[in-house]
């Protein structure tokens, strides 16, 4: 039990410090750096040239369904590890159970594939 | 540290745990400046030239004068950014990459938090930095860090399902996600380490890894030659540093993982070379880690987006669903007999 307290204990002491060490360095660059802006430097980089439009712009679709592909193999992976985890003990009964699960989702991986999700000049 | 892991936890134990901490981390950022060093001779070596040797013997110094350049430059931030997401992108970036250094184990006695959801907290937080990336890209108001930005997401979360997928083999094998119970579970020979039953994973599990970290031949975010520098154009002075400080933490976050999932962590290669402390042979292990990465940065072209994105998903993850499938089966048939 001490061990469990303890070993989080130390997580937040390094999340802590991953967040300490960037304010920390920041704020001393901020003493130590100039800072004289002009317009010119606050001008958006576009290779020199003035910028043409606005930078956020609406995006392609695509990412959006990697997205989505995402979503759904991750949740597959989450099953996975308790899954992994307690194998020994399981069985072949589990082992059956999980290859129908995994099939199903295969299935999902297939139909993106025939639709031509994976394709990057489809749409 | 099991000795003072175990004891109740008191102010003085929590000083404790801080101050090695900070000490590690002071490591980190030693270990940092000294990779990037490494990385541009061992560039140059390949590349026929001599890379770095102007400041102190060997060009000992060049990357701490990187270093103070960057402290001592102005911070510009567009006027058309988003200032607070601007801001707030490379803490988010590199402050996970930190935290997930708390769960490797170093060596049986040297490890800080011994989780027995390490591998998920890995993955976890290990994905915290894509947003960020993203977010960059989008707060910086620029079209060259919006491409590398969303690029940079969809290659991300594409390898991540990969990457933590090819693990899962190494789970079952020891039946546990606490990386000091999998070292433990590898032989005392090489090849009884998880790297050989586990071919699959392994290969799996590098090239995911190699994309996670955006390097080359996956470093499409920052393609130099199409997006000037990619999410991180609009960054200058510290900024930037903490996107690449972050990756090169990864890079010593990765290496740890591989040795300890499949190198055998501390482990010597052998039974009578156990006279060698184990802290040597992780460090080697994680070195040649770190300069296989190199050395694929050398000698590989950069892949094509198409390409990048249809090998995770028609490559990759059916090899990784394979992986735990034929461990499964593996398992069924030669340890439960």
């Amino acid at each position: 039990m001490e061990k469990y307290v303890n070993s989080y204990v130390i997580v937040v002491v390094f999340v802590a410090l991953g967040i300490l060490l960037p304010m920390v360095a920041l704020a001393a660059g901020r003493i130590l750096r100039p800072n004289k802006p002009t317009a010119e430097k606050q001008m958006t980089y576009e290779s020199g040239n003035d910028p043409v439009g606005e930078g956020q712009v609406r995006y392609n679709i695509r990412y959006y369904l990697y997205a989505l592909m995402f979503v759904i193999f991750d949740v597959e992976t989450v099953f996975l590890y308790p899954w992994a985890v307690a194998y020994n003990q399981l069985g072949l009964f589990a082992l059956v159970e999980m290859l129908i699960f995994t099939a199903l989702l295969l299935v999902g991986l297939f139909y993106a594939w025939k639709k031509r999700v994976l394709k990057w000049d489809s749409i | 540290m099991t000795k003072w892991l175990e004891q109740p936890l008191s102010w003085e134990n929590a000083l404790f745990f801080t101050a090695m901490a900070v000490v590690f981390l002071l490591i980190v950022l030693l270990y940092v400046v000294y990779a990037i060093l490494f990385e541009r001779k061992v560039l140059g070596w390949m590349q026929w030239r001599h890379g770095p040797n102007r400041l102190g013997p060997w060009g000992m110094f060049q990357t701490v004068a990187d270093v103070l350049k960057l402290l001592f430059k102005e911070d510009t931030i567009p006027r058309k950014a988003d200032r607070a997401l601007f801001i707030i992108a490379p803490a988010l970036c590199y402050a996970p990459s930190f935290a997930v250094l708390a769960v490797i184990p170093y060596t049986r006695e040297l490890y800080f938090a011994d989780l027995n959801v390490a591998v998920v907290y890995y993955a976890a937080l290990s994905a915290i930095s894509t947003i960020a990336i993203v977010l960059g890209g989008w707060a910086s108001n620029n079209k060259y860090s919006l491409l590398g930005g969303m690029r940079s997401g969809a290659q991300m979360i594409s390898y991540e399902v990969p990457l933590v997928l090819s693990i899962v083999g190494t789970v079952m094998m020891t039946g546990s996600m606490n990386l000091r119970k999998i070292v433990e579970a590898q032989g005392d020979w090489f090849w009884q380490w998880n790297f050989l039953p586990q071919i699959i994973g392994f290969g799996v599990f590098l090239v995911a890894a190699v994309s996670e970290l955006n390097r080359s031949p996956f470093d499409l975010p920052e393609a130099e030659s199409e997006l000037v520098a990619g999410y991180h154009t609009e960054y200058s002075g510290f900024r930037f540093a903490f996107f690449m400080l972050a990756e090169y933490v990864y890079m010593f976050a990765i290496a740890g993982l591989a040795s300890v999932l499949f190198l055998g962590g501390w482990r010597p290669p052998a039974p009578f070379l156990d006279f060698i402390p184990g802290i040597v042979w992780m460090i080697l292990k994680m070195a040649f880690v770190i300069f296989f990465l190199f050395w694929l940065r050398a000698t590989m072209p950069r892949v094509r987006i198409d390409q990048l994105m249809g090998f995770a998903w028609k490559v990759l993850l059916p090899l990784a669903i394979l992986n735990v499938f034929v461990t499964a089966v593996g398992l069924e048939l030669f340890i439960k007999g």
